[in-house]
């Protein structure tokens, strides 16, 4: 062979694998022979990850005796019952967890700790109790793993994965180029051309997810099916969320030779059933009234408050942190403080 | 004598330019002087032009042209007119049909009235296209294969694009146009409508198109390996058999215990090809419109396989009263 043929094609072999993850890949089964109920892994970007997410070693236990934190310090509302040992391990923790360089002073007003003038402190509050509630009332989501600040935090004071109504593109109103809410890459849509904005119907609002129907035939019964193309690809992208989330593929769930049924899905589906109307309580109940709490500076482009969704606390793996007993060390934020 | 042992093509006949029989009365002029181009004799006939165009190619390529533009005005306009942008997400871009609120009416320009218009001008433009591969076809005095080939294209362009969306009753059914996001719809009609690959009409048409494939592969090397007897003179061969045909035929008789004939592979290639959107848009066409999901459908017509569930069976949340 000619040295320009050679050349030609180990050029064009480089530029075909160009596009390839580098193997090994492991195939890890988990549902019946021949169902395809399948997971892959790369073992490198997997150890990659796994260094990704340590949970932090939790301080000594304080102990429960002596006078309760609300008896000593003023303003306190939501861990009064915890005694001042306790109290301080917490709020040295959570300086750990959320603010590690700017410390205290991030929530506090260093002069008088009991001030509720900084922003930070109120959203502080009432992150506290929406922890909580997690661990209290979204056992069904997150068992007895349960979750801390850490979780969503992980050393920031805004987690890194959340979410804004995206902003509209520069002459959105003009006669040409209406995008239709997809068709342009971006990372929430998993770089497909897919709706880039799900989590508004789905995590917000409670638009209906499900596509399919349950009759063979259309326009049968009186509920028969009428959801669109444009509606799929709506749940087709907040299913690539997921899937991006979790780093997973469809199959961690769903049976893909029929995505609907319920019988044939793995009870990781049900698990994910539940976070779904987890983020949405969270994003309605807790944050979005927070809204006016925060500086505008801390507020999406269309003024609205970064929000969850699954990569807030998943963070590309299936279990945050891959599963860490990490809230088991913080009883305090297992179930929801006696107003 | 030549030689037709290698895999590419190894032999460039070049005879005098000309440009091809009279043409009949009526018929515009024959563009451009004809020319050679080397490399292009090495894939096909070296021969470029003349090119005819005619009142029916003019009109297509105009309404074409229009089409082209306005899908790649909107997508430069969707990406704020950034001509980089343009480029890096040129593959994502689309021009989408209109929401499904519309139904079949027509929408404002902005939201939709611009895939409806070009919609119109592509189709028409198609449409005049084939007109031509048919006229010209007759003009030189050949048969319509060809046209009725590309008819079978059209059909399945015009059931996803047209047909369908008005029995469904909303143009947001229909394509965008646009390289994924029209991947994105072909995944989503999957997905909406129980698994595609349970549509019988998908299954035939996918054994169509891997079966051209299979002809294709077949009928290429048959023809190259009996060149040396004389095999590509094909159509001489159909009734006058030498011994090209006779070895090729037995070729295949020894391995598979039948085979074409120099005539009939030609009518395999051709209907597998046709056969291929034509079924292909009679299952699209079912979709929605009479079939709401192709997997219980399946199960209703006894042709899904059942495996073990997992234990425990897992069971629909929603259904269980589940207030979280």
């Amino acid at each position: 062979m000619k040295f320009m043929s050679k050349l030609a094609l180990l050029l064009g072999t480089v530029a075909m694998l160009s596009g390839c993850e580098r193997p090994p890949i492991e195939t890890v089964q988990t549902g019946y022979r021949g169902t395809g109920m399948e997971q892959i892994y790369n073992p490198r970007t997997l150890a990659k990850e796994a260094a990704l997410n340590q949970a932090p070693v939790a301080a000594e236990a304080a102990s429960a005796e002596g006078p309760k934190a609300s008896e000593v310090y003023q303003n306190v509302k939501v861990l009064g019952d915890l005694s001042v040992g306790q109290f301080n391990r917490h709020m040295a923790a959570i300086t750990q967890w959320v603010a590690p360089d700017q410390g205290c002073a991030y929530c506090h007003n260093v002069q008088n700790f009991a001030d509720d003038s900084m922003y930070t402190k109120v959203v502080a509050r009432r992150m506290i109790e929406m922890t909580q509630k997690v661990n209290q009332d979204w056992k069904t989501h997150v068992a007895d793993t349960g979750v801390t600040c850490y979780t969503c935090h992980r050393g920031n004071n805004v987690p890194t994965q959340v979410w804004n109504a995206p902003k509209d593109r520069k002459y959105a109103n003009s006669l040409l180029g209406d995008l239709a809410g997809q068709n342009i890459a971006t990372k929430a849509a998993g770089l497909s051309s897919l709706p880039f904005d799900p989590f508004t119907p789905y995590l917000k609002d409670a638009l209906p997810i499900r596509v399919n129907g349950n009759e063979a035939m259309a326009g049968v019964g009186s509920n028969a099916n009428r959801s669109s193309l444009k509606q799929t690809e709506y749940t087709y992208s907040l299913m690539v969320h997921m899937s991006e989330s979790l780093g997973v593929n469809c199959t961690y769930c769903h049976n893909t030779r029929n995505f609907q049924s319920w019988e044939e899905s793995r009870p990781q589906r049900v698990t994910s059933w539940y976070g779904i109307r987890m983020a949405r309580e969270l994003n309605n109940e807790y944050i979005t009234p927070l809204t006016d709490v925060f500086p505008a500076h801390r507020l999406g482009p269309k003024g609205d408050i970064a929000k969850v969704n699954c990569t807030t606390c998943h963070q590309g793996a299936f279990k945050p942190l891959y599963g860490a007993q990490m809230a088991k060390d913080y009883p305090e934020l297992q179930v929801l403080a006696k107003p | 004598m030549a030689q037709y042992q290698n895999l590419f093509t190894s032999v460039q006949p070049v005879g005098p330019l000309h440009d091809g029989i009279e043409l009949p009365r009526g018929n515009a002029r024959r563009l451009g002087k004809p020319f050679l181009v080397h490399l292009l004799g090495r894939i096909g006939n070296a021969q470029i032009g003349p090119v005819y165009l005619g009142t029916l190619g003019l009109a297509s390529l105009i309404f074409g042209i229009a089409a082209f533009n306005i899908i790649g005005f909107n997508m430069l306009a969707s990406v704020d007119w950034n001509p980089i942008q343009f480029i890096r997400q040129l593959f994502w871009l689309a021009l989408e049909p209109p929401a499904p609120a519309y139904g079949l009416s027509i929408p404002p320009l902005q939201q939709g009235g611009w895939w409806l218009i070009t919609g119109f001008m592509l189709t028409t433009s198609i449409l005049l296209w084939w007109a031509r591969t048919y006229r010209r076809a007759r003009q030189l005095g050949l048969g319509t294969h060809v046209a009725w080939a590309y008819a079978a294209a059209i059909w399945l362009f015009l059931v996803c694009g047209f047909f369908r969306p008005v029995m469904m009753g909303s143009w947001s059914e229909a394509v965008p146009f646009g390289i994924f996001p029209h991947l994105d719809w072909t995944s989503a009609i999957s997905l909406r409508y129980g698994n595609l690959f349970y549509n019988p009409f998908h299954a035939l048409s996918i054994v169509f198109l891997y079966g051209s494939v299979l002809l294709f592969a077949m009928h290429g090397a048959t023809i190259l390996a009996v060149t040396r007897y004389g095999g590509e003179r094909e159509i001489e061969q159909i009734v006058d058999r030498g011994t090209a045909s006779e070895r090729a035929g037995l070729f295949w008789r020894w391995t598979m215990g039948f085979n074409a004939t120099m005539e009939s592979i030609h009518r395999w290639a051709w209907w597998f090809a046709v056969l291929c959107p034509l079924v292909g848009g009679v299952g699209i066409l079912l979709t929605g419109t009479v079939v709401d999901n192709w997997y219980l459908w399946s199960v209703k017509h006894h042709v899904v396989p059942a495996y073990p569930l997992g234990s425990p069976v897992v069971l629909d949340p929603a259904l269980m009263g589940v207030k979280p």
